[in-house]
């Protein structure tokens, strides 16, 4: 198992820019995301490491060991497509034991490894079948034994669930779990989709428009965005703007609208988040921490919209100027109704204070 | 650790320094540029500077001046261009109409209709104008068969002349219209119909706003096509004896030892095909309406009516009749004795002999073994060119790759005539690019010029083919260890090998069945299949000509039969 380092790394499409300026240090043995909305550099950064494209600025090592203009066949990696990417006049043993055979391991250790490989994906019946012959997550089981046979340092991951049906996907996404901590593998995955993110990943890293945004844990980047991108893109926000009205030792007062005063604890805000008194800030409040009824940072509105789904129930709520997004567990209690008024509440280390928008 | 990062990156060799600098790319494509200069570009110069060079070494344009002031010049070039576009207008009449019919109705008969409505196309270039000439020319089967019935002094009807010649590109082209429209009347989505229907539209509305845009496309880039092949047409003219078209004009200035003028007629003609190119290219990007919904069935409507019934009924039979008394007329007269057939409406006398003669009469298969010899070499070029051309430019990304494209599709638009002149032009003298031989009078001149001729055919099939492949799939050869190499034989080959296969049968039977080009350049050792065919009418002996001509049918169905099987899994188009 390899660590994975960038350093400085950028990648120019002729005038355009793919990524700028990245750097990430991923340890051996670690389950790293790259998240972010299409277009916005991780596919770019996972090919530079799979070799496909070379960096036009910037170095890219593994374990210390320079690979920038390495090609991709000497890299050791194991890929996973999105499309899969399987050989379509192989049948899945084939498929399995072509890296096997690239490596010119005798006759008999390739049968017993891609018979393990089938095994460990649960395909022991499907040797002889063609491509076509798979359903689309049997496929994806092959594509990941084909990549992981080859005994890799290095897993890369693009997309992998994109194709398959909702709850196909949430199978395949335990499996590939599972695979990655039984092996151990230093896995990348890529992935525009928050929720796979945060149920994977050791670590994740947010991109837009080729940059990173922030690299944490998933509790960091749900609970600590660095900026207001990663706030509203990782799960849903409130995004309210106020004016700092009062600062004490740990507290800060922002007044949000005419007679809306809002406080919350300074520690609770992205890093060196200057409090000054008439200072313009966002503040980030997350539909759950907020509760319906009487206590701290006591607001009343009227209900404009109500969503029932099952488990939970969201309310759109007007407060003056501002509508709020709340979500309230279901406890099977009488449920309000548009026009009614709403009395809620958000706990102090509910809010988290951010840079001013735009 | 900063200390060895120097120890760690490797020596190179100059060979890998070679390969992995991104200038590679252009010692794998230069080869593509040389041999296209060397067997397109450089001819094609070579009879445009016969045309403009005096004796003494000036530049003059003397020859183009004395073609616009020659009263024949302008006329094969105005009747050219009067078959032609006569040509585009019934192609599009018949074409268009019969897609409509075979794809919005059902009816007895629709389906051998349908099956047989490409016959004509399948039709290699001679037999076409020959079956024609056979059936309704002056002395042709029905003239004579009604002259008998009604007792008249003369044939009531004969197509001759100019109109002869529309009729047979008629015949034989109105397959593009008929390709085109009915592939676009497929992707018409019905729901298309259903929502202009449900917006308040009626029937004259939908067709003027929704199905006559929508056909556009097809109909245009039909239009062009058949232009340019009516252009480029040799046989026809030859067959009825057009003399003022600008094909036939340059075959007699060359005959007739006048090599600068048929160097500036080439030249013209050049500048037309290759202009029709560009246009056809231009127009193909600019335009593409291509259906957002897949796989959606068009609904067919029956035809109800007893009467309507039998009346299309009857229309279908005559139809086939038409389509399939070409191939049937070659077969009939094939059995036919030499020289027996005068004045009779059919053949008196059959035999075997014909076909005998062909196998066992040195000889008489002589011609048969000269073609296949020379196409096979040609298409083993067109296999090595055509598969490196596709791949290049496909996946790999170069300067020039839109002047690549470009380059291999001129010889496909440039008449087989044109073709010839050009390479007698270049080769008639030794130079570089003939390894210092004179290849005129010997056996190369002919594979080069099939070679030249179908050069796009191999490249357009494996090009789709590889359009197909997911460039992913090659990646995923390449990070599983395998080198581009590697990849290239064990994933990329087999996975195109359909797609090569369909090209190289079909450059293989366009080398069998050549005429036009080789007309101009074969030698009695040489002598091919269509030229050998072409001779045998000329001495009487039409029964020999139609058993080559039988074969050559014969050839051709094969070659179809095998692409639509190979097609069967690996769906794409062959067909312009």
């Amino acid at each position: 198992m390899k660590s994975v380092k960038l350093e400085n790394v950028t990648k120019k499409f002729g005038d355009v820019i793919g990524v700028e300026n990245v750097n990430i240090d991923i340890k051996s043995g670690e389950f790293f995301t790259f998240l972010g909305p299409s277009g916005c550099g991780k596919t770019t950064t996972l090919r530079m490491i799979a070799g496909f494209y070379y960096p036009t600025e910037g170095r890219i090592y593994f374990n210390n060991e320079d690979v920038t203009n390495v090609k991709p066949n000497k890299r050791n990696i194991g890929m996973v497509f999105q499309n899969y990417a399987l050989f379509p006049h192989m049948t899945v043993f084939e498929n399995i034991a072509f890296g096997l055979e690239v490596r010119k391991l005798p006759r008999q250790v390739i049968k017993e490894k891609v018979e393990r490989a089938q095994r460990l994906v649960h395909l022991e019946q499907y040797s002889s079948r063609k491509i076509s012959e798979l359903s689309g997550g049997q496929q994806q089981r092959v594509a990941l034994a084909r990549a992981l046979v080859i005994e890799p340092d290095i897993l890369l991951l693009d997309e992998p669930l994109s194709n398959l049906d909702a709850k196909l996907r949430e199978e395949t996404r335990v499996e590939i779990k599972r695979l990655q901590v039984e092996l151990g593998i230093t896995t990348i995955y890529v992935t525009h989709d928050q929720h796979e993110a945060m149920a994977l990943s050791d670590r994740i890293m947010v991109m837009n428009k080729g940059r990173i945004q922030q690299i944490g844990t998933p509790q960091e980047i749900y609970n600590k965005p660095a900026n207001l991108f990663v706030a509203s893109f990782i799960g849903e926000t409130n995004l309210i703007e106020g004016t700092v009205k009062e600062v004490t030792d740990n507290h800060a007062v922002v007044e949000v609208d005419n007679g809306i005063i809002l406080k919350g604890m300074k520690t609770n805000s992205v890093p060196e988040l200057n409090f000054q008194v008439g200072k313009r800030v966002t503040l980030s409040i997350r539909p759950e921490v907020i509760n319906i009824g009487e206590g701290a940072n006591q607001l009343q509105g009227e209900v404009l919209l109500t969503e029932f789904s099952g488990s939970s129930i969201n309310y759109l709520v007007k407060v003056g100027q501002n509508e709020f997004n709340v979500m309230s567990v279901n406890t099977a209690l009488a449920i309000l109704q548009r026009g009614d008024t709403i009395t809620m509440n958000i706990p102090e280390n509910g809010i988290y204070f951010m840079e001013q928008k735009g | 650790m900063t200390a060895n990062t120097e120890s760690i990156t490797p020596k190179k060799s100059l060979w890998s320094r070679l390969v992995e600098s991104r200038y590679f790319v252009y010692v794998i494509v230069s080869p593509l540029f040389l041999i296209l200069l060397a067997y397109v570009i450089f001819p094609l110069y070579k009879t445009f500077a016969d045309s403009v060079l005096t004796e003494d070494g000036t530049w003059s344009m003397s020859n183009y001046i004395k073609f616009f002031s020659m009263q024949t010049n302008v006329e094969a070039l105005l009747t050219s261009i009067f078959i032609s576009i006569i040509s585009v207008i019934t192609c599009a009449i018949v074409g268009v109409s019969l897609a409509f019919l075979l794809e919005r109705y059902d009816f007895p008969g629709r389906k051998a209709l349908s099956v047989l409505s490409l016959v004509p196309m399948a039709l290699p270039p001679l037999i076409g104008s020959l079956s024609f000439w056979f059936l309704y020319g002056e002395s042709g089967i029905f003239p004579r068969l009604f002259q008998t019935m009604f007792q008249l002094d003369e044939p009531p009807f004969a197509i001759s002349g100019i109109w002869g010649v529309i009729i047979v590109h008629t015949f034989t082209m109105y397959p593009y219209f008929y390709l085109s429209a009915s592939a676009a009347i497929r992707g018409l989505d019905p729901s298309l119909e259903e929502a202009a229907t449900s917006l308040g539209a009626g029937r004259v509305r939908i067709w003027r706003k929704v199905i006559l845009p929508m056909l556009t496309p097809a109909i245009v880039s039909a239009s062009l096509l058949v232009f340019m092949i009516s252009m480029a047409s040799y046989t026809a003219p030859l067959m009825f004896g057009v003399d003022r078209t600008m094909t036939m004009q340059i075959v007699l200035s060359r005959t007739n030892g006048n090599l600068d003028m048929a160097a500036t007629q080439s030249t013209i003609l050049s500048l037309v095909s290759i202009a029709f190119l560009i246009l056809m290219k231009w127009y193909q990007n600019r335009r593409n309406y291509q259906s957002q919904s897949k796989g959606i069935g068009v609904h067919r409507t029956e035809v109800r009516s007893k009467l309507m019934k039998y009346i299309a009924m009857i229309l279908s039979i005559i139809g086939v009749i038409i389509l399939l008394l070409p191939i049937l007329v070659i077969v009939l007269i094939s059995f036919s004795t030499d020289g027996e057939w005068t004045v009779q409406i059919i053949p008196t006398s059959y035999t075997l002999e014909n076909y005998m003669n062909l196998f066992m009469d040195d000889r008489t298969w002589r011609p048969v073994w000269n073609s296949i010899q020379m196409s096979t070499v040609a298409v083993i070029g067109n296999i090595i060119f055509g598969v490196a051309a596709a791949y290049a430019m496909v996946r790999l990304n170069f300067k020039g790759k839109y002047l690549l494209d470009i380059l291999i599709m001129v010889p496909w638009a440039l008449p087989g005539t044109v073709v010839a002149v050009n390479l007698i032009s270049a080769f008639s003298q030794p130079s570089v690019f003939s390894f210092y031989q004179v290849l005129i009078g010997t056996f190369w001149i002919m594979p080069l010029a099939y070679f030249v001729r179908q050069l796009p055919l191999v490249f357009r099939n494996t090009a789709a083919s590889l359009m197909q492949l997911d460039q992913s799939i090659e990646e995923a050869s390449l990070s599983l260890g395998a080198s581009w190499w590697y990849t290239f034989r064990k994933v990329v080959l087999p996975l195109i090998f359909p797609g090569i296969l369909a090209g190289t049968l079909l450059a293989f039977v366009q080398g069998l069945t050549e005429f036009v080009a080789s007309i101009l350049l074969y030698n009695v050792h040489t002598m091919p299949l269509s030229v050998a065919i072409w001779q045998k009418l000329y001495s009487f002996k039409f029964g020999t000509a139609c058993a080559y001509s039988t074969l050559q049918i014969l050839l051709v169905l094969i070659v179809l039969v095998l692409n639509e099987r190979l097609q069967g899994d690996n769906k794409q188009s062959a067909v312009m």
